[in-house]
């Protein structure tokens, strides 16, 4: 027979000192220093480990037992809609294209995620961070497994899903997203922690999930939506961890803040250039709408960003730099993102389109500083010249941004009619940049910028061709060998939605759906 | 005075959950999203551990809050009986 022994059940902070503090210990056999080599070289300065403080007090235990229900509630509803042929009652198809941009430029950065916090958390001699990094680390894998599960459904009947592995090292707009990550990742473990734990989930990882997936639920994407509420649901977690760790910093050594300070200058900078794709997702990509790119912009940058940093300034910390422009950035860079992507449809693993007339004028209703004068004609000039039979297609490469590594597309802050263009001389090269925050931020690390593998160099190098392609060949079409070299098929995952198989295939299927014939 | 919030997914786990936000922060406002609830309130807000369990009749722990979580602002404070949010300024 059991005998019930009466004990004090311990309270949420004991029981997370014991599961926590109580796992770690000061080294002997080998130095900490040696243990945790990468701890000091940023120059962060920390003088008590203990004083960190998870806010959510989660345990190892209680994690697992949150996270697999999370799993079970994910899994019911991705069979369900993968059972009823979900994929048919989304709004139309060309809402298929915006989770192809998802699957290729975004999950790939969940996984990186899950290398970075496991990487830094094994790098912080402080119990407290690295727990709170291991649970991020496996929530971050949980993310790219549960994204690619639920997408795979879709590759199963639409195109430009098929090699997202392949195509994130090659394809040239996806060395934006990873080597985003890639800077990250290979910063120290400090910086990491500024730059995707604070800088990106904190400040701006609203605007791609809560947005765009509740955007997800209203074009009737259950699959996306759930996989996307089901990874913020870490989320919170994830933010609190970024705050905390930037409280945690601060507070341990005035000599922190200078160099705090410039890393969330940088990692806003670079997460905002990354987030025009969701700003054009939003505006374009999304057949029924729930905001504009503008409206997010404001609820949770300007908003939520706002009172943020102005919680920080007790800490001496100041809002980003360049937010004037960024400011102004928000009437455009939607609009210019899309005409790009547009113009370089034929070497996309997606499709684009001229928006319909109700789109047009929702938009025109949004923006209504910048749409009508600036980038409105050039759509509808466009779609004349489709109508016509010349849909444009940009045969010519662009030049990259040497940083954020996006084609130089963005205008001068104050002139929406000029593009901007910085550039500096280092060593024997000219380095061109799309902005002056990217220009500054190469300026403080050249040795790492100068080695970034831009798409368009690559391919001007001839390093983006099959083995055994001969460029000089008679009749060489650079633009067919690229196109191999990705694995992107030609007629099918590129060109204009208008007249492509997704469209094709989800008519008739659609047909079928309701239709005895 | 800033302002912080929580979003929850809408579903019939969270139903009494934001009744009871609302019912202890009288200053929140529920804004209403597809297939979400985002909760506004100056300053800070809290939940609290009684006011779910008294509308759900059953024990309940604040961690629970995690399966049904989107996102929320200002600084955590989590203990067993409540879950504030708030802004130093
Ligand atoms: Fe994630
Ligand atoms: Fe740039």
């Amino acid at each position: 027979m059991d005998m019930k022994v009466s004990k004090k059940k311990l309270g949420l902070k004991e029981k997370y000192q014991h599961m926590t503090r109580g796992l770690g210990w000061e080294t002997t056999y080998q130095s900490m220093d040696e243990v945790f080599p990468y701890a000091k070289y940023e120059g962060i300065k920390i003088h008590d480990w203990d004083k960190w403080e998870d806010p959510f007090r989660l345990t190892m235990d209680a994690y697992w037992k949150y996270q697999a229900e999370k799993e079970r509630k994910l899994y019911a509803i991705i069979d369900a809609y993968a059972q009823n042929n979900g994929h048919l009652s989304v709004t139309d198809a060309r809402y298929i294209n915006a989770i192809k941009l998802f699957l290729n430029g975004i999950s790939p950065l969940e996984y990186m995620a899950h290398r970075g916090f496991a990487h830094a958390g094994r790098q912080f001699p402080g119990v407290g961070p690295r727990v709170a990094c291991l649970m991020q680390s496996l929530d971050e894998i949980r993310h790219a497994q549960t994204q690619i599960h639920s997408l795979s459904n879709y590759n199963k009947y639409y195109n430009g899903f098929h090699e997202y592995r392949h195509m994130l090292e090659r394809v040239w707009y996806l060395s934006v997203p990873r080597s985003f990550f890639d800077d990250a990742y290979t910063a120290g473990p400090f910086e990491f922690m500024v730059a995707i734990g604070f800088s990106f989930e904190y400040v701006l990882t609203n605007l791609l999930f809560v947005p765009f997936v509740s955007g997800a639920a209203y074009n009737g994407d259950m699959g996306t939506m759930t996989f996307g509420f089901s990874a913020q649901s870490d989320e919170a977690r994830h933010m609190t961890l970024g705050l905390e760790v930037i409280k945690f910093i601060l507070e341990q050594d005035p000599d922190n803040l200078p160099i705090v300070q410039q890393w969330i200058d940088k990692w806003t900078w670079r997460g905002y250039r990354v987030l025009t794709l969701v700003g054009m997702m939003m505006d374009y990509m999304l057949p029924k709408r729930i905001m504009s790119w503008k409206e997010a912009w404001e609820v949770y940058f300007e908003e939520n960003g706002g009172a943020l940093f102005k919680d920080l300034a007790r800490y001496g910390i100041r809002p980003p730099k360049w937010l004037d422009q960024i400011e102004q950035d928000k009437d455009h860079i939607s609009h210019q993102a899309w005409a790009t992507f547009y113009n370089y449809a034929a070497a996309c693993n997606f499709h684009t389109w001229i928006p319909t007339d109700d789109e047009l004028d929702w938009l025109s209703q949004k923006y209504p500083n910048s749409f009508d004068k600036y980038y409105r004609p050039r759509l509808e000039h466009w779609r004349e010249e489709a109508k016509k039979g010349n849909r444009f297609y940009n045969k010519t490469l662009p030049m990259l941004c040497q940083t954020c590594q996006i084609p130089m597309i963005f205008t001068e802050p104050g002139d929406p009619t000029q593009i901007c263009y910085r550039e500096v001389d280092y060593k024997d090269n000219k380095y061109h940049f799309c902005s002056d925050g990217c220009k500054e931020i190469f300026e403080h690390e050249p040795e790492k910028y100068i080695q970034a593998w831009l798409p368009v160099h690559q391919i001007y190098q001839g390093n983006c061709f099959n083995e055994g392609v001969d460029p000089t060949a008679e009749g060489f079409d650079p633009l067919a060998a690229v196109l191999d070299y990705y694995h992107l098929n030609f007629g099918r995952d590129n060109l204009d939605f208008d007249g492509s198989e997704d469209q094709k295939n989800f008519e008739a299927w659609r047909g079928m759906a309701t239709k005895n014939t | 005075m800033s302002k912080v919030f929580i979003a929850l997914q809408t579903n019939d786990d969270t139903r009494s959950i934001i009744q009871a936000i609302l019912a202890d922060n009288p200053h929140a406002i529920a804004n209403e999203q597809p297939a979400m609830v985002k909760i506004d309130a100056e300053g800070a807000l809290v939940v609290r551990r009684s006011t779910i369990e008294e509308l759900i009749g059953r024990d309940f722990d604040l961690q629970e809050l995690h399966i049904n979580l989107i996102s929320l602002t200002g600084h955590v404070d989590e203990t067993d009986d409540e879950l504030t949010l708030s802004w130093n300024t």
